[in-house]
């Protein structure tokens, strides 16, 4: 499932962005950070074989979301954010306890996963390509795909509505 | 030799990032940005499931993911931008509006 080298090398760059975007002061470093951090994790995609998946990741997610992202905080001209008003540090220490342990359970989940392995027999891989992908879409889960044509209409509605000027 | 384990676990960290980011930061803005890890995690170990399985499911269930996080991050903004417009302030401990 790809070669080791690359897959360490975009690991890495994947945690380094994704720990750049937590520990960012200024709103729009964090939102450039989680720009790499989706680069990484469009070529991991690919790396998988998901080809289609990672152009939409690279289009939609770093295109089109984190434009959108950069447009607000640019909006809002936020100040960076004032760490030394996060009550003396305990939330900081008190939210890495809470993510060590998460971590270590985790790890000992994915562990039992390897030992006991699921009974389906893998097929052959597929490659996702745009036509298989397309076709599985518009074929079984056509149904959910016009659902989710719903959702985004209800967002723009709620996103319209929100930003009048008189709520 | 690179396995489906190994995929998990990058996966794993990403989660942990993405949690320990939405307890620690109280930037509503950053608390969305954290929120977009957690997702991405989680679409990640779908591309890792789809190709270890054989199945392209997975891969649909990323993009189906997408919509949903592209919704909710049009209305979670809009409503950052009231709240900025309104209230003042994007802090989420001084946002206490509907505590009672």
């Amino acid at each position: 499932m790809g070669h080791p080298i690359l897959f360490y090398g975009l690991a890495a760059l994947l945690i380094a962005g994704a720990l750049g975007v937590i520990l960012a002061r200024h709103p729009v470093y964090a939102v450039l950070n989680l720009v790499a951090t989706l680069f990484a994790l469009s070529g991991l995609f690919a790396l998988l074989g998901a080809i289609f998946v990672a152009v939409i990741q690279v289009l939609v997610y770093a295109g089109a979301i984190l434009v959108l992202f950069l447009f607000v905080v640019m909006l809002l001209d936020m100040a960076p954010e004032d760490l030394l008003r996060l009550r003396g540090g305990t939330l900081k220490w008190a939210g890495t306890l809470v993510g060590l342990v998460f971590l270590w359970q985790l790890t000992r989940a994915v562990r039992v996963f390897v030992l006991s392995p699921p009974t389906a027999p893998p097929g052959p891989p597929v490659a996702g390509t745009t036509a298989a992908v397309g076709r599985l879409l518009f074929t079984t889960y056509a149904l959910p795909f016009e659902v989710a044509s719903g959702l985004l209409l209800v967002g723009i509605i709620g996103a319209v509505v929100l930003a009048k000027k008189k709520l | 030799m690179i396995t489906l384990t190994h995929y998990l676990l990058l996966s794993g960290i990403l989660f942990t990032i993405g949690l320990v980011g939405v307890i620690t930061r109280r930037n509503v803005i950053m608390i969305l940005l954290s929120l977009e890890i957690l997702l991405n995690s989680a679409n990640l170990a779908f591309v890792a499931f789809s190709r270890a399985l054989g199945n392209l499911t997975g891969q649909l269930m990323v993009f189906f993911v997408m919509i949903v996080a592209a919704a909710e991050v049009t209305v979670g903004l809009a409503i950052a931008v009231v709240l900025v417009r309104q209230a003042g302030k994007t802090n989420a401990d001084e946002l206490r509006g509907l505590k009672w």
